[in-house]
């Protein structure tokens, strides 16, 4: 049931968030305010995606995140792209979770990571165009009673070519609105499409360049409180006790709310709740894990390279007789350290539990695992939940994870009829993430007289995040997502052995952007680099002839290759670096440029990058994708590094956990677009995976120093 | 209580003195605009202009606003009219996530007022806001568009 009180607030959002119009209008508006709005003589809905208005505007609904990475405009351009409305008439809104519930999930899966927005989901947005369409060219048909087949959509307008007559989507959607929706549908020849592969202005700028309340941060409710939080230090850690009583009667606050391993301050406003918080005295009880460091954690996680009886991924061909018969045998193990996503916007979420009700404000990347998080801990049914998605400040893989929704819905309930908004600062969000895992692998090939690769073993010892998320994947002690890129290489080898060594310490580890493919492929293709060089090959050309059966990875190497001007003269003191890593299903080949001074002054001079998605919907945001990979994979390859004391994160802020700054960022960044088709592959993601080892193979060759742990900070490095 | 102009408008706080501005804007005047991303000075989402000039909102306290001229990104616009930075910002497709960009727009307007045709290096040096996103390219070429744009017509 809703109540009154609740209506008022619904309504206040609504309002407070209107002023903006646009997109902003449409963020957080729940479900009976939707209705309201159809009731006064807004159009129906044709397809759970499709509303179109009396005045022929478009509304498409949006069941992914938006975080940063454009898919509400790329999203909406695939059903337009069928839907033949007019373009410029389009708005989104975001589905709410309890219609999705209500509905019986018709809006399909709101989870939002592994750049499976437009992947996932392109075929049925494409269907929902399509069918809509055919609804309202039945209906102007009928209409006209002329065969449907006599008929044209195009820009917003139905026409009828023989008699040249006209009508607009608006004047037939209500006719459409009352037919049944056609079993089959026939998409458009990729050929025929007018928006898909075309840059558009994505839908979400104007508001985010005026300042409109979009964020999970920005939600404003009357009577609001605000949350702040500490969390135990130590991983795993519990809450001892808190000496609340020392901050009775202080201004503002309202409650201290003490969780099993966290202590809540709420207040009146934020910053009073934070620093209440910061005088408060809280014991806790670090448990077992209260001694832990850096290196007690490296050296725990370096046992399974020594580790004598490990499971076996691959085993093909008999390795170790091909390493006693190979004229040649090269060895390397390498490191990487945990990091933090660090999105821009600390985590997040505001919730109202009242009445055996749960209404959830949250930046999340999967909605729906928002909404039973939010409804396990109230202790309510769904049926009993809301979850309004607002706009994400980054992602970056952080957001799936619920941990905040679960405070904060235990914060509201301690507060019953109140809404409280928890915000972490930036200071819990660097000691509380769910860290990019810390992975170290050692690799052991051989070659033939001629410099061909003939074996090649592969020992991965490693934090699991299938262990924690879904342990019930990983099938015999084989990790196979955590061996991303490694147990799937594209290189054809006659002897293969790939070992894995799960190794999961007290920190929590997580999806980062790339997520294993953000380091594996730094190893592999670095590993590859060094065998080329122990060939006397050029490593381009070693490459290539080894992925003759790889097109695809063929394809964005030559691509890479060809735009860098690979194997052509450079300028004095410059050298290159390439690699090539699939992931996400799409394609990526990098080519670096670089100088490295005698003092280790490291000069980024060119960053070549190309991308074979199958499909680009938006090349504009394509682009976009590219260059903002490079950012954040370049801020971990130069500087990343989360390390340990004391059971505790050491870092705090951006001030010991440094990311790249305008004046840092490489002036000369080439995004290279292959699309071959066939095939529709993630964009988000992909191009971030052979960033690292392309540059550290540049460095090398500038310097003749392998790079086999990073950060590059940590080697004696530092950016010009 | 501290009073205090934001956007062309009095406003007035019942606040303590060394409560951070950004923190008086977002939570008691429900000024949104400005983030929340460090509290420290590190990473420029909580930039507004202070009598025209560019500082750090989360680390300014309420007393050093009173009396004073505060400028948000909400109020960049002139009647309706999106300040040419912002066009730029359109024009380049700038924003990703968009949480830094009220920071980072004003910084730039902030740039541009004292250095009306920046050169790469000035731009380097004065836009030092963090975005996690990487739009850093399309900033650079939206600030050089902005600046011609902002040009006096030739006589
Ligand atoms: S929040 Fe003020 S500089 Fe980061
Ligand atoms: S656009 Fe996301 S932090 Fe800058």
């Amino acid at each position: 049931m809703t109540t009154p009180f609740h209506q008022s607030r619904r309504d206040f959002l609504k309002v407070s968030t209107a002023v903006g119009g646009g997109l902003a209008l449409q963020l957080a508006i729940p479900a009976p305010v939707l209705a309201q709005a159809a009731a006064k003589g807004k159009g129906p809905e044709l397809t759970a995606w499709i509303v179109v208005n009396p005045d022929s505007s478009v509304v498409i609904r949006v069941a992914r995140s938006e975080m940063g990475q454009g898919s509400s405009t790329g999203l909406p351009m695939l059903v337009a792209e069928e839907l033949e409305c007019d373009w410029r008439k389009v708005r989104i809104e975001f589905v709410s979770t309890s219609e999705q519930l209500r509905r019986n999930r018709a809006w399909g899966s709101m989870a939002t990571g592994g750049s499976r927005s437009i992947r996932d989901s392109q075929e049925y947005l494409r269907r929902a165009g399509a069918t809509a369409r055919e609804m309202l060219l039945a209906a102007a048909a009928q209409r006209w009673k002329v065969p449907g087949s006599e008929c044209d959509a195009e820009n917003g307008v139905i026409i009828h070519r023989p008699s040249r007559r006209r009508l607009r989507f608006g004047q037939v959607a209500q006719g459409a609105s009352k037919l049944e929706p056609p079993g089959e549908v026939k998409l458009k020849d990729p050929r025929d499409w007018n928006l898909i592969g075309k840059s558009a202005n994505r839908l979400d700028i104007p508001d985010k360049v005026t300042g409109k309340p979009l964020f999970g941060i920005d939600v404003q409710l009357p009577g609001m409180a605000y949350a702040a939080i500490a969390q135990c230090p130590v991983f795993r850690g519990r809450l001892r006790s808190v000496a609340d009583e020392r901050i009775l009667g202080a201004r503002g606050l309202i409650k201290v709310v003490k969780l099993e391993d966290a202590v809540a301050v709420v207040a009146d406003n934020w910053w009073r709740a934070n620093r209440m918080l910061k005088t408060l005295p809280i014991e806790w009880d670090a448990g077992p894990d209260g001694g832990a460091s850096t290196a007690s954690i490296r050296e725990f996680v370096r046992f399974g390279l020594e580790d004598t009886s490990v499971p076996v991924a691959r085993d093909e061909g008999d390795v170790e007789a091909a390493f006693a018969a190979a004229a040649k045998v090269i060895e390397a193990e390498y490191y990487a350290p945990f990091l933090n996503h660090a999105p821009l916007e600390p985590m997040n979420c505001t919730a109202l539990v009242e009445g055996g009700r749960v209404e959830v404000w949250a930046p999340t990347q999967n909605a729906e695992a928002t909404h039973a998080t939010a409804a396990a801990t109230a202790g309510v049914p769904l049926e009993n939940v809301d979850v309004r998605l607002t706009h994400l400040g980054g992602g970056f893989g952080r957001r799936g994870f619920q941990d905040y929704t679960r405070q904060a819905v235990a914060i509201a309930k301690a507060v019953e009829g109140t809404p409280v908004k928890l915000l972490w600062s930036r200071e819990e969000d660097m000691q509380h993430d769910y860290y990019r895992p810390m992975t170290l692998m050692r690799f052991k090939a051989g070659l033939d007289a001629a410099g061909n690769l003939t074996a090649w073993r592969i020992r991965d010892a490693s934090h699991s995040i299938l262990a924690g998320v879904r342990p019930q994947d990983i099938k015999e002690g084989v990790d196979r997502h955590a061996l991303g890129g490694i147990v799937d290489l594209p290189y054809g080898v006659p002897n293969l052995r790939i070992e894995f060594a799960m190794r999961n310490s007290h920190v929590p580890v997580g999806f980062m952007r790339t997520v294993f493919h953000s380091q594996n492929p730094f190893m592999r293709e670095c590993f590859v680099d060094e065998m080329a060089h122990a060939a006397g090959k050029d490593p381009y050309e070693f490459r290539r002839a080894l992925l003759q059966a790889k097109p695809k990875d063929l394809g964005v190497l030559d691509a890479a290759a060809k735009a860098s001007g690979w194997g052509s003269p450079l300028a004095a003191g410059a050298h290159r670096g390439i690699a090539v890593q699939d992931s996400h299903g799409s394609y990526a080949a990098a080519v670096f440029e670089v100088s490295v001074s005698g003092a280790g002054e490291l000069d980024i001079r060119r960053v070549v990058v190309a991308v074979d998605p199958g499909h680009v919907v938006n090349p504009d945001s394509a682009e976009a994708q590219v260059q903002s990979c490079v950012a954040y994979g370049l801020t971990s390859v130069l500087w990343g590094e989360i390390t340990l004391s004391q059971g505790r994160v050491e870092q705090s802020n951006f001030h010991d956990y440094r990311i790249m700054r305008l004046a840092e960022m490489p002036k000369n960044i080439e995004a290279v677009l292959v699309p071959s088709g066939g095939f529709w592959g993630g964009m988000g993601e992909t191009p971030l995976a052979p960033l690292a080892p392309a540059l550290c193979n540049a460095i090398f060759a500038a310097t003749g120093k392998r790079i086999r742990s990073l950060p590059l900070s940590n080697q004696g490095l530092r950016l010009v | 209580m501290i009073e205090f102009t934001v956007n062309g408008r009095k406003r007035s706080a019942d606040v303590e003195p060394e409560m951070p501005l950004l923190w008086v804007l977002r939570d008691v005047l429900d000024v949104k605009g400005p983030k929340y991303g460090c509290g420290i000075a590190q990473c420029g989402a909580c930039t507004v202009h202070l009598n025209g000039e560019p500082v750090r909102s989360c680390s300014v306290p309420a007393s050093a606003a009173a009396g004073q001229n505060v400028l948000t990104i909400e109020g960049l616009a002139q009647r309706g009219r999106m300040h040419p930075v912002q066009k730029a910002w359109i024009d380049h497709q700038v924003p990703q996530c968009g949480y830094c960009q009220s920071g980072q727009i004003m910084a730039a307007v902030a740039l541009l007022k004292k250095n009306p045709n920046p050169s790469d290096r000035d731009i380097d040096a004065a836009m030092t806001n963090l975005c996690r996103c990487g739009t850093y390219a399309r900033i650079r070429t939206a600030i050089h568009a902005a600046a011609q744009s902002m040009k006096p017509a030739k006589a």
